[in-house]
């Protein structure tokens, strides 16, 4: 039997269509009809996430270590005891440190001794998201920057591009080194980065960060796309400065650094 | 052949090496994973029965994991809609491990005998040290 070169094309074309045909039910899945993914109703939701830090509200060591503690306990952030291994979601720093092209010699000296509380600027030009080969930081649509720890492995790439030293690198196995722990919040890994998250777990059953709930006022979270949020009335009535605004990553944490006592 | 001797029994021995996980495990019959779902929540349920059926979590359970944490982390759609209707909050932790707080007898049982090593514990507490 033979067979001419044209009929062998056809039914090559016809059979490699029949193959084509019979794989297309492999793309339905039996689930695939009904099942949908929502956003709880209970959640705070925003345009873009916001914070204001109010300075005049933090006067003794222990209004810092408050609102410290309580961020690092319910997110399970590990305390190595040493300053090289350090994890730190919300920390502390000098004036000059925080804001180093505001500082001056002749500030007064309530300023140039205050101590600043840093933690992620969740920025709106965030370089540490550009930066990430993995996609495992990236930012929501609520402006939030987030990281999907899955995802991490550990290059270290964000916290070259971060200028405000907001991340942190897991080279131990934190577990041993979490006081107590949170059974509702998973811990990170060896070889992991991490970062604040705005509480995006807490703003999901709609609650506002931990560390606002405690700050006694000296936290203020809001969204700053709306113009009629307490963020947006406090902005639009005090003096605020953000950390390294020139380097235009677009921080979306504001400082209120001296004025009015009642603010 | 040159070194006929020499090849066969270095032939022998090789095949000695490489038919060895065969012939030691030979008529060791391996235990059936069997896994459990009597756990204490469980037990109280009225329906018993998971966000999806027992076949679907069965073949696809790694599937819908990774869907609901892309969906919660990324996204931010933390309730998920079954096929049934039925809504559930979207957490490994605080939700699939609510139930399921067996891990031995649930998770280990067939991820053992399959040999497979899911990396869910690194970070995520196992159900018994949260209890803690």
């Amino acid at each position: 039997m033979s067979i001419s070169r044209r009929d062998f094309l056809k039914i090559a074309g016809l059979s490699s269509l029949g193959i084509g045909f019979s794989a297309t039910d492999l793309l339905w899945k039996d689930r695939a009809e009904a099942v949908e993914y929502m956003s709880s109703p209970k959640g705070l939701t925003a345009k873009r996430w916001a914070m204001i830090v109010d300075l005049k509200k933090f006067k003794t060591e222990e209004d810092y270590r408050r609102v410290i503690d309580a961020c690092h306990r319910i997110h399970n952030v590990p305390d190595f005891g040493n300053p090289k291994d350090e994890v730190k979601w919300i920390w502390t720093d000098t004036f000059e440190h925080a804001f180093p092209f505001q500082k001056n010699e002749y500030l007064p000296e309530g300023i140039q001794e205050k101590k600043a509380l840093l933690f992620c600027n969740h920025c709106d030009n965030p370089p540490c998201v550009r930066v990430c080969p993995t996609k495992a930081t990236f930012k929501r649509k609520d402006g939030i920057v987030a990281q999907d720890y899955h995802r991490c492995i550990g290059c270290r790439f964000c916290m070259a591009a971060c200028p405000f030293g907001s991340r942190s690198f897991n080279w131990r196995d934190p577990r041993p080194f979490i006081k107590e722990m949170n059974p509702e919040f998973p811990t990170r890994t060896k070889g992991v980065v991490e970062k604040c998250n705005f509480c995006v777990e807490r703003l999901a059953k709609g609650l506002g960060p931990k560390c606002a709930e405690v700050s006694n006022g000296g936290l203020i979270f809001g969204d700053l796309a709306d113009p009629d949020s307490e963020v947006r009335k406090i902005l639009k009535t005090h003096y605020t400065i953000r950390r390294k605004a020139e380097l235009g990553t677009r921080p979306s944490v504001f400082y209120i650094i001296g004025g009015d006592e009642d603010a | 052949m040159y070194d006929a001797g020499k090849i066969l029994i270095g032939l022998i021995i090789f095949l000695a090496f490489a038919t060895f996980p065969f012939y030691s495990n030979m008529g060791k019959a391996v235990a059936k994973p069997d896994p459990k779902i009597d756990t204490p929540v469980i037990q109280q349920l009225e329906v018993k029965k998971c966000v999806e059926s027992k076949e679907f979590m069965r073949a696809e359970h790694m599937q819908l994991l990774n869907e609901w944490r892309d969906a919660a982390l990324r996204r931010g759609e933390r309730v998920y809609k079954g096929s049934d209707g039925r809504t559930f909050q979207i957490s490994f932790q605080n939700q699939c491990l609510r139930c399921h707080s067996n891990k031995k007898k649930f998770c280990d049982e067939c991820h053992s005998y399959a040999a497979v090593k899911p990396y869910c514990w690194d970070c995520h507490f196992a159900p018994k040290e949260a209890k803690r």
